[in-house]
C-alpha cells in the first residue's frame, strides 16, 4: 500500500525539507517504520522508546486522529493521506 | 524593548470570544486557535478572519493541550478560508500573562503568535508573543 504522508514545518528537517513523502505499509506503523528506514532522524520524532505513538504528535488518516481509531494498527489503503501535526501544548 | 511582528489585531467581537471562552474553562485552563491570512513567507500577518475554541484535552488548571480533533478541523477550516491557523491562546487562570517554562518549551510552531489571557486580576489580561527558540518577544496588540 502506498500512502502519501503530510509532514509539519518541524519535522521536514528531518525528510530532507519535502512537505510530503510517500511510503509504504499496510498499517500506520508499518508506514512509519518505512518512513524511518528513510528518514532516519524521524523515528524518534514519531515513535517513542516503548514503540508508542509519540506523546507530542498527532496523527491522522484522512483526517481521523488515529488514537480514536487503532492507533499505530491502524490500517492503511492505496491514496489513503496520512497528516501529522505536532500537539498544540502548554502550561 | 520594542514589540515583535506582527501586531495581532483582534475586533472587539474576537477579543470579547476568546475572554469569554476562557472564563468556560475556568478553573481549568481554556484554549483555542485563531486563523487569517500569512504573508510571503508563511508568516502571520496579524489578520484574524477565524476564532476557533477549542478543548482542553488535559482537562487541567496547570497545562493545556488542544484536542486533537478540534486542532484539525480547525486548520482544515482555516485552510478553506484562503488562510491558515497562525495563533493560539491559552489561559492562565492564576498568573500573568506571561508564558510559563512549559509554555516555551513546547512551543513548536515558530511562525505563530502565541496569546495568554490571565484571570488572575479583576479584569482578564490579554498579551501575545512570539515563541522561537526558546527565546520570548513580546507583539503588541490591537483591539480594532
Amino acid at each position: 500500500m502506498a500512502v502519501e504522508v503530510k509532514l509539519p514545518t518541524l519535522l521536514r528537517v528531518h525528510a530532507e525539507g519535502q512537505a510530503s513523502v510517500t511510503a509504504d505499509g499496510a498499517t500506520i506503523g508499518e508506514v512509519f517504520q518505512s518512513l524511518t528506514k528513510r528518514f532516519p532522524g524521524l523515528g524518534g520524532n514519531l515513535v517513542d522508546a516503548d514503540g508508542n505513538l509519540h506523546k507530542f504528535v498527532n496523527v491522522y488518516k484522512d483526517d481521523d486522529d488515529i488514537r480514536y481509531l487503532d492507533g499505530l494498527d491502524t490500517k492503511v489503503s492505496d491514496g489513503d493521506v496520512v497528516s501529522i501535526l505536532p500537539a498544540v501544548a502548554g502550561g | 524593548m520594542p514589540f515583535a511582528a506582527p501586531t495581532l489585531r483582534l475586533t472587539a467581537a474576537q477579543h470579547a470570544a476568546i475572554v469569554a471562552h476562557c472564563f468556560d474553562g475556568y478553573p481549568d485552563e481554556a484554549c483555542g486557535l485563531l486563523g487569517g491570512p500569512t504573508g510571503g513567507a508563511g508568516e502571520p500577518t496579524g489578520e484574524i478572519t477565524s476564532v476557533f475554541p477549542c478543548r482542553n484535552a488535559d482537562v487541567s488548571a496547570r497545562t493545556y493541550t488542544v484536542d486533537s480533533r478540534d486542532l484539525i478541523k480547525a486548520m482544515r477550516a482555516a485552510e478553506a478560508d484562503g488562510g491558515d491557523l497562525v495563533a493560539v491562546w491559552h489561559s492562565h487562570t492564576h498568573t500573568d500573562a506571561y508564558p510559563s517554562d512549559t509554555d516555551v518549551r513546547q512551543a513548536v510552531e515558530p511562525g505563530w503568535v502565541y496569546a495568554i489571557v490571565s484571570l488572575k486580576h479583576a479584569e482578564p489580561v490579554l498579551r501575545a508573543y512570539r515563541i522561537r527558540d526558546g527565546e520570548i518577544a513580546e507583539v503588541d496588540v490591537e483591539i480594532i
